[in-house]
């Protein structure tokens, strides 16, 4: 019998509809879980709650807040893969996530 | 009830999202940003066909990722969307090189972009640009467009005829510099400039010719009479260079190139470009081979 293991991936970007945007396309694909999170308190609290393999930073966050946040993933879970998220959509997103699954053998 | 779903309920009854979190598709975005597109095509598969060679990397034509969505047929050198190689990802800071052609009157609705330098190349017909700083223009051959995402915009774009396909290349370069206030320029470009000689139409300098990103990256345009050579220098030490042919055949160094291929070459302080073919034509993207 064959399980795949739901890749649980969270999104975290200042601009609210690319955010939603990008969300919706990580939970078009059905082994890709999407959370998404605007600002570095409820992006904290969300990846306390559930155990993320792949965390993508979006746009607008400050270089302090990024420091803190990487930091904050690292040292609570250091398997989870931190990207940095470019472009703003679908051209790149399945790429970027793919190969963090890849460069984890985590496909 | 699936495991998306019993997550999501389990978050929402922590009151854990209130305004500043989506999770899953609880929030439905009414912006009409591009439909994913079904896998299609060949080449989405890792294929081994990258001649790599000390310094150099070919990617022939015929070896390029496909997607024919019936009003949108798309060849991509570098991965894109649903087409993923892994050894095809970028070449230096060039990360997207789209060669696209749209049915008459149809395009690509309104969709995000954030942090990216994107720069539109029309080939054949008019390309219809709007956006959510209030451009809205028409790109023709002979123009080129250059838009930093930033923190983040929208646009559209659409074939203004309805009654001829329009070909265009979009090139994302990685910038510089992250969440820089996005912008959008666009030049109509004098294409007598470009006649056996190379014709500058990107730089990282606004007061220098063409159209300026957030990167130390030089675009050229030649079209060549057959026979003609000339010699390309790099504008920065480390750089690396990639060229395109637009049309036509051409000799890069020893290395023969057709039709849409393209040839990689790092460590080098100049290429030599030799047309092979009558009006060939090239586009040269001089690119940082690091973020």
């Amino acid at each position: 019998m064959l399980f795949i293991i739901m890749k649980n991936i969270l999104y975290i970007g200042r601009h609210p509809e690319i955010l939603e945007t990008v969300v919706r396309l990580i939970n078009n694909n059905e082994d890709w879980f999407g959370a998404g999170a605007e600002t570095d308190e409820t992006a904290m609290e969300l990846f306390q709650s559930i155990n993320f393999h792949i965390v993508l930073l979006g746009c607008g966050i400050e270089p302090e807040s990024e420091e803190k946040l990487r930091t904050f993933f690292a040292t609570t879970n250091p398997n989870c893969r931190i990207v940095q998220h470019y472009g703003g959509g679908s051209g790149l997103l399945k790429n970027e996530i793919l190969s963090a699954l890849e460069n984890h053998n985590m496909v | 009830m699936d495991r998306k779903n019993f997550i999501k309920k389990g978050l929402m009854g922590t009151g854990m999202f209130i305004t500043s979190a989506a999770i899953g598709d609880v929030m439905k975005n009414d912006i009409d940003e591009i439909k994913e597109l079904e896998p299609l095509g060949f080449n989405h598969l890792p294929n081994p066909e990258s001649f790599v060679m000390e310094n150099t990397v070919l990617h022939k034509s015929a070896t390029r990722g496909h997607a024919n969505h019936g009003w949108l047929d798309s060849h991509h050198t570098f991965s894109f969307a649903n087409y993923h190689n892994p050894d095809r990802m970028h070449f230096g800071v060039l990360r997207v090189l789209n060669d696209d052609r749209v049915d008459a009157g149809m395009g690509f609705g309104k969709h995000p972009h954030d942090n990216m330098e994107i720069i539109s190349i029309p080939l054949e017909g008019d390309l219809e640009h709007q956006d959510s700083m209030g451009n809205v223009a028409v790109i023709k051959k002979g123009d080129i467009q250059a838009m930093s995402a930033g923190t983040g915009i929208y646009h559209s774009e659409f074939n203004k005829n309805k009654d001829k396909l329009t070909k265009f290349l979009q090139i994302w370069v990685y910038p510089n510099k992250k969440n820089v206030t996005p912008r959008y320029d666009q030049i109509s470009l004098d294409e007598n400039e470009r006649h056996n000689k190379l014709q500058q139409i990107l730089s990282p300098n606004a007061d220098d010719a063409g159209v300026w990103i957030h990167q130390d990256a030089w675009f050229h345009l030649g079209k060549f009479d057959k026979g003609f050579a000339t010699e390309y220098k790099l504008k920065k030490q480390g750089n690396g260079i990639y060229a395109f042919v637009i049309k036509g055949d051409f000799n890069i160094g020893t290395i023969a190139l057709n039709e849409r291929d393209g040839l990689g070459i790092w460590d080098t302080k100049a290429i030599a470009i030799e047309a092979l073919s009558e009006n060939a034509e090239i586009l040269l993207m001089e690119v940082p081979m690091a973020l």
